[in-house]
């Protein structure tokens, strides 16, 4: 029982990203009918917003401590972040401390930027084009960003530490009664879970209580009427995929944590995000969202090593097993509908 | 002058591209040796080798892609089950390539087919990630459990104590095809230039050869004709009583064989294979050959392979020093500025000119470079033939 | 006993009952039109014919062979060609290769693997899909791309392409929804002409009644998914019943 809570709650901070790009794919299928293979680079540019704040917070300066001397009996001298000398030890340290949620704040407008240069500079030009040239396109934009990435944060992980107060691990067992040191459970996966809920939340309360979001709920279900509405759709598709770069560039900030960003973890994403948005059904919010964590947790579960004494290297192609098995037998997938882009 | 089944105009085609690909050696082989442009040669027995076998693995995506329309992000496991075929049969009966060849078409035949029938109930994005996920299987596979197959991350490789049952006595202690080794060169000095006759390259080179004529005679035939038709709609060939499935099915198995063909070939050249070769960013390399090169024609997907292949070999050559030669000219504020500028696109960061011409051609040239070349000489013969109307030009059809 | 008998044929999408108890006949070497006023189920009734639809009760046979559950290629290859609302052509095609897939079919069947054999050495096929677009006038357009066609003639084209395969029974979906007044009657000689060539049947869906009326020889009215009556066009003309559901509509 303990190692099923586990398994679960080991899959649901991946389920919880897989969640949140798929949700930014479906928007962008659903409401502008593009595929974007770039959607992974999106949460891949999120993590390194978070290593430049990391690194801008991180500049210091050298000063010397009037209060101490080395062993020589020299004054000593001692690194300062200037974040530290404006604001004082005790705040700027914890500014520097919490760069990652400090990057979140950060990451929203600059994603939002990204998305809408990217729409209005490219993606609008494609919306009548095959999906095939969509998907290349996007593609090629795709591998643009990550050699820019790479060219400069260069192609190794790069570390990005959770604030302190977050590290390390508890013992979620405890909590809800199991024996200690059954469950030991990291906390930043925790925090990762809960922000992925109140995401998650906030932009499905947006779509449904806002006129926005009834625009573009309607549009995604029949574009073309409400383009003869007479609703300019072009502007809000533009900050639909704002919103949608938005979403995953966050998602790939407070991922940062849990996996230190390289250049091609975009990539990585990007697939089984795919993988995800087919499982859940092509155009389906719902269906997104559950199948992002349904294979999250899947996938935990596969890595079992119970599980894969019996079946040797299921871990590796669960994913992949489901989302054929979805196709074949129910294409429009878990919760979508029947007939999107079977063309 | 008619050929093999050919008509006149597709003779010539293919006499020109055999002679073009017979001379490589000498015409990728422009400037002396020790001149500032040596470093534009192409003319190694390395580079070569991969223009042939990327042009063979490209030649028949394009057969899948081009002519059908069926985008497969997959169609590197092929390439990558090729390779290991060819591998086993020097591990087990020796290094002459032929059976590992015939190995490794078989194969991936039977491996395109049983993805292919399955991959092909579904079209557009869901059959691009149906075959995607295939291939992601594999290359995840073959990391883990089927090592004893694969030898996982070491990738597979000959060792001393591999049986090698037909192994005669004096045989030669790498690839080779009845004695021909493939590494071997024959080098030819004249005056400052070097030309290097490779084994390897004329063995890829008459096999790309054969498998171009196979592709052309495709294109003109009514199998050829039924998968442009398939491409152009499918609804309409359903309702004129044509069975589309077993034509995509038989484009996918074909175009598979080709890749594992091609995978077949780098082990011939190189006695390894490695899971790396399954890889999803494999299959978008030759995605993009074809794509940059034109889909749907018949020189697009040669072009395509060579193009990138030799600029990634460029590409990646030019550092510092040889941005340096070329800028030096200039005043210093000007030559560091486009010296940082060309840090962009070039050595490490040739992907980047990669990715940014991929775009380039998508959105300006959805035909690839045999469209532009089309543009091109539509324009010269306007401007030679005066105010001639246009009307009288007869609609290019098939793929020219 | 007709060439195409459809007997209790009922089709249902979700809550709406959109064919019932749909019983019909057409008669060999006939021009049947099956008209009614809109959401009547005259595509879907046609989609039943042709395989892209299953209906939910009934039967639907063509020259007494059961077509329920066979897919479109094989409908077609028992003798059923079907012209679309929207011509559906080969536009990436030349014209002449548009009319030679179909002569291919013909000989060929639903599938063939013949990757090395040659277009342009199919003399017989070539000259045959000649002949087709010499009877429907369009000879001269042979070598041009399908898809700069005017409409009128992709519909002409769409025709051709039908007619090389020499089908028993040729379907209309609304053949001039769209056209102008000109274009309409050159449909209407168009396929006069085809009719007067050739043994053929033909069913019409259509919603102009000048169509209707220069061409059928019965006609059945559908209202609400269900037939209301079948008869000669002049009958029909002043059947109270139709005026009430369809032409008072119309008018």
């Amino acid at each position: 029982m303990d190692a099923i809570i586990l398994q679960i709650l080991n899959g649901l901070d991946k389920g919880s990203a897989y969640a949140l790009i798929a949700l930014g794919l479906t928007l962008i299928f659903g409401t502008l009918g593009v595929v974007n293979f770039a959607h992974g680079a999106l949460f891949m540019i999120g993590a390194f917003v978070a290593v430049s704040v990391q690194r801008l917070l991180g500049f210091s300066f050298e000063q010397i401590d009037p209060d101490k001397t080395d062993f020589l009996g020299n004054p000593l001298k001692v690194k300062m972040t200037y974040v530290e000398s404006w604001f004082g030890p005790e705040v700027g340290g914890a500014i520097v401390d919490w760069s990652v949620p400090v990057a979140v704040i950060v990451a929203i407008p600059v994603m939002l930027l990204v998305g809408f240069v990217m729409e209005r500079g490219l993606i609008k030009h494609f919306y009548k084009r095959p999906h095939a040239d969509q998907i290349l396109v996007t593609f090629g934009l795709a591998i643009v960003l990550q050699e820019l990435i790479k060219y400069f944060f260069g192609a190794n992980p790069i570390q990005t530490p959770a604030p302190s107060a977050f590290k390390g691990s508890f013992d979620f067992g405890v909590l809800i009664g199991f024996d200690p040191n059954a469950i030991i459970y990291p906390y930043w996966r925790l925090v990762y879970f809960a922000f992925a809920a109140v995401v998650l939340g906030g932009v499905f309360a947006f779509l449904r209580f806002t006129t926005f979001g009834m625009v573009v709920r309607a549009g995604m279900a029949d574009r073309e009427t409400v383009g003869l509405l007479g609703i300019n759709i072009d502007k809000r598709f533009t900050l639909m995929f704002g919103l949608a770069a938005a979403v995953a560039g966050i998602a790939g900030v407070m991922y940062t944590p849990i996996l230190s960003p390289n250049y091609h973890m975009g990539m990585d994403f990007l697939v089984l995000s795919f993988v995800v948005v087919v499982v859940g059904g092509m155009g389906s919010l719902p269906g997104a969202v559950a199948a992002g964590f349904l294979l999250g947790i899947l996938q935990s579960f596969a890595s079992m090593n119970e599980i894969k004494s019996i079946l040797p290297g299921i871990d590796q192609v669960i994913m992949y097993l489901v989302a054929i098995l979805i196709l074949l037998t129910r294409p429009r997938g878990l919760l979508g509908r029947a007939g999107v882009m079977e063309e | 002058m008619k050929f093999l089944g050919l008509s006149k105009k597709d003779t010539t085609f293919l006499l020109i591209v055999i002679t073009l690909t017979l001379l490589t050696p000498i015409i990728l082989q422009p400037f002396p040796e020790n001149s500032t442009l040596a470093q534009f040669n192409a003319g190694y027995p390395d580079l070569m080798q991969r223009f042939a076998i990327f042009g063979i693995f490209a030649i028949g995506f394009n057969i899948l892609f081009g002519l059908t329309g069926y985008l497969s992000f997959g169609h590197a496991a092929f390439l990558g089950v090729g390779s290991y075929s060819v591998v086993w049969m020097y591990k087990l009966l020796g290094f002459n390539v032929l059976p590992g060849l015939l190995l490794a078409i078989v194969v991936s035949a039977l491996f395109a087919l049983f993805i292919g029938f399955i991959s092909l109930r579904r079209s557009g994005i869901y059959f691009s990630i149906l075959t995607l996920a295939f291939a992601q299987m594999s290359y995840n596979l073959a990391y883990s459990v089927l090592t004893p197959l694969t030898n996982g991350e070491t990738g597979l490789q000959v060792y001393g104590n591999d049986p090698q049952v037909l192994m005669g006595e004096n045989a030669p202690d790498s690839p080779h095809f009845f004695g021909l080794v493939m590494n071997e060169s024959a080098r030819l000095d004249l005056g400052g230039w070097q030309f290097t006759f490779n084994n390897g390259y004329y063995f890829t080179a008459i096999i790309a050869i054969i498998v171009f004529y196979v592709s052309l005679r495709i294109f003109r035939s009514p199998f050829g004709l039924m998968l442009r038709a398939i491409k152009t709609n499918q609804t309409r060939l359903n309702y004129t009583g044509l069975n589309s499935r077993p034509y995509t099915l038989a484009a996918f198995v074909i175009s598979g064989m080709y890749a594992g063909l091609a995978g077949g070939l780098m082990a011939a050249m190189d006695p390894l294979a490695g899971a790396e070769r399954m890889q999803w960013t494999a299959s978008g390399e030759v995605v993009l050959m074809v794509i940059l090169g034109g889909a749907g024609t018949l020189m697009g997907p040669i072009l395509g392979a060579g193009f990138i292949k030799y600029f990634e070999n460029i590409f990646s050559k030019i550092n510092d020093q040889v941005l340096q030669g070329w800028f030096g000219f200039l005043p210093d504020g000007i030559e560091n500025f486009l010296i940082g500028v060309s840090h962009f696109f070039v050595g490490k960061s040739w992907h980047l000119t990669l990715g940014l011409l991929f775009m380039l051609v998508v959105i300006f040239l959805p035909g690839g470079l045999v469209e532009g070349g089309q543009r091109i000489a539509k324009a010269l013969r306007k401007k030679r033939s005066g105010d001639d109307d246009d009307g009288t030009e007869a609609q290019p059809s098939a793929a020219e | 006993m007709g060439i195409l008998e459809v007997k209790n044929v009922g089709k249902r999408f979700g809550g709406l009952q959109a064919l019932s108890d749909v019983n019909l006949s057409v008669k060999e070497n006939t021009v049947h039109a099956i008209i009614g006023p809109n959401g009547a189920g005259k595509s879907t009734l046609l989609n039943c014919f042709v395989g892209k639809l299953i209906p939910d009760t009934g039967s639907v046979s063509f020259n007494g062979q059961s077509v329920l559950g066979l897919k479109p290629h094989e409908i077609n290859q028992m003798g059923i060609s079907r012209v679309f609302q929207t011509p559906e052509i080969f536009s990436d095609l030349s014209v002449l290769e548009n009319v030679m897939i179909p002569c291919f079919a013909k000989r060929d069947g639903a599938f063939r693997l013949h990757p090395f054999e040659t277009v342009s050495h199919e003399t017989d096929l070539i000259e045959q899909a000649e002949q087709m677009l010499i009877d429907v006038n369009m000879i001269e357009n042979r070598h041009m791309h399908a898809a700069s066609l005017s409409r009128g003639d992709k519909r002409r084209l769409e025709m051709a392409m039908c007619l090389a395969q020499e089908p028993k029974l040729l379907l209309l979906d609304e053949p001039t929804a769209g056209m102008a007044r000109a274009d309409t009657n050159n449909t209407i000689d168009l396929l006069k002409e085809i009719k007067d060539k050739r043994d053929i049947t033909m069913a019409i869906i259509e919603h102009d009644m000048h169509v209707v009326f220069s061409l059928a020889e019965r006609i059945t009215v559908l209202a609400q998914g269900t037939p209301l009556v079948e008869d000669t066009p002049e009958n029909i003309k002043g059947h109270p019943k139709v005026k009430e559901a369809y032409l008072g509509e119309a008018a």
